[in-house]
């Protein structure tokens, strides 16, 4: 039997960690993109994108992101188009870190005072320069804690796509453990490495805070 | 009367059912200096900010230099409000641009001014407003008399006809409503045209041409200085001004 060391162990979970990484970047920046996008229309104050977009909220914020993993995997192959646990996974976390950041980020646009708007407004600035120059400058430094502070818990998320055959983090711990049965050592191994990425994190949002203030 | 350069008619607004302008006519020569006076909730503000179109209204026409106002045309707002300038109670200065930038923004953006011409522009209506050296602080750390010249400063760099103060003293303490006042006082004598709502009745009776005193959503008297104050003929016109002396 072979005998696995505790550095085969860990030096294989690092090279798993990646695409821990990889697919948290794809859901930040596809939601973050997608977030800002579902802002801006709701912003437009049309009735009917400011309903659809609550609802789009509801909906991901009402659901275990887990469920939308399944649904995203098993549901796109429904209409005859091949998936891979990569697509499905992306796209997954990104609509699920949408609609988390776009409530986030709605609502620090909305502490900004009104007087605000109305001053850029009456300066006949257009919609997009109001938003662009005046609005979102000052919105961006009340929403980057909890913007931060939220990515933790999109890294955290990335562990479920293990369960649609994801190879990340938790899935390489899974099969470490099946092959060298260790459970305790493994897990606690990939906690430590979700706890490396994560704190620094965390810490930083944090710092950030105390700035603002 | 030369061509008015404001022109209302008939304007009617409401909040829900609550109808706050109830039939306004109004005609504004160029150059003419107008003070808005009444209790609160009389609609002078609504009237005001009904002008460049912050308040929607549903019935009725206005005109500013002889561009209409269309709600729903993003193009026909954006021209209606580079000929109309609007100054708050409560200053709203962007608090993340310096003094500076405050001014030059909207003259980047809107006229696309370069930015060495609207700098030296700022600069001009900076030392206009007696705030020359303020030219790189950051609006907190000046007073509210200081703050809210800045923004006549941030409105004049549009070059409007036509300047609208929504109670732009309310905001201030005592002693810094007057450097405020002999800024607008200054530009009226420059031939400004001035809309102003106000509480500060000797400074109406002093620098406006023409009084307006509204009552539940229409203009209830009209007229000179110092026949509106002198001799009011309503009795509501009466009662307000002598609640003003208790």
């Amino acid at each position: 039997m072979v005998e696995f060391s505790v550095w085969d162990i860990f030096r294989n979970l690092l090279l798993a960690a990646r695409w821990t990484v990889v697919l948290s970047l794809i859901a930040f920046i596809g939601g973050g993109l997608v977030g800002m996008g579902l802002l801006v229309l709701r912003l437009k104050k049309w009735r009917w994108a400011d309903r659809a977009v609550g609802g789009y909220v509801q909906l991901f914020q009402g659901t275990p992101l887990l469920m939308q993993l399944f649904l995203a995997y098993f549901g796109i192959a429904l209409f005859g188009i091949k998936t891979s646990a990569w697509v499905a996974a992306s796209v997954a976390l990104t609509l699920y870190t949408s609609a988390f950041l776009t409530e986030i980020w709605r609502g620090c646009v909305a502490s900004i005072p009104r007087g605000q708007w109305e001053a850029a407004q009456s300066l006949a600035m257009s919609f997009g320069e109001q938003l662009r120059h005046v609005v979102l400058p000052q919105a961006v430094k009340i929403a980057l804690p909890p913007t931060v502070g939220f990515l933790v818990q999109v890294i955290k998320g990335t562990a479920l796509a293990s369960v649609i055959g994801f190879i990340e983090l938790t899935k390489a711990g899974t099969m470490i453990t099946n092959a060298t049965f260790k459970p305790f050592v493994v897990y606690s191994c990939v906690a430590l490495l979700y706890f490396a990425l994560c704190y620094p994190i965390s810490l930083y949002a944090k710092i950030l805070e105390r700035k603002i203030r | 009367m030369n061509k008015p350069i404001v022109e209302i008619t008939a304007l009617r607004k409401s909040f829900g059912t609550n109808e706050v302008l109830k039939g306004i006519d109004l005609k504004v020569a160029p150059g003419e200096v107008i003070a808005i006076i009444g209790k609160s909730g009389s609609g002078k503000s609504t009237l005001l900010r009904c002008i460049n179109g912050l308040e929607q209204f549903q019935e009725g026409a206005l005109t500013v230099d002889g561009k209409p106002l269309i709600h729903e045309s993003a193009m026909a707002m954006r021209e209606l409000r580079q000929r109309v300038g609007m100054i708050f109670q409560g200053f709203n200065l962007f608090p993340h641009l310096s003094v500076g930038r405050n001014v030059m923004l909207a003259p980047t953006l809107v006229k696309k001014k370069d930015v060495v011409d609207a700098g030296e522009q700022a600069r001009k209506l900076l030392l206009r407003v007696g705030l020359a050296e303020k030219f790189d602080a950051m609006p907190d750390q000046l007073s509210g008399g200081q703050q809210q010249r800045v923004a006549i400063a941030r409105a004049l760099a549009m070059e409007p006809a036509v300047l609208l103060c929504d109670e732009i003293t309310s905001a201030l303490d005592p002693e810094l409503v007057g450097e405020v006042l002999r800024v607008v006082e200054s530009l009226a004598e420059e031939g400004m045209t001035l809309l102003m709502v106000t509480h500060e009745m000797s400074f109406a009776r002093k620098v406006s041409d023409r009084v307006i005193f509204m009552h539940q959503g229409r203009v209830h008297e009209m007229g000179p200085p110092a026949e509106v104050f002198g001799n009011p003929q309503t009795p509501e016109l009466k009662q307000f001004l002598s609640s003003l002396n208790d």
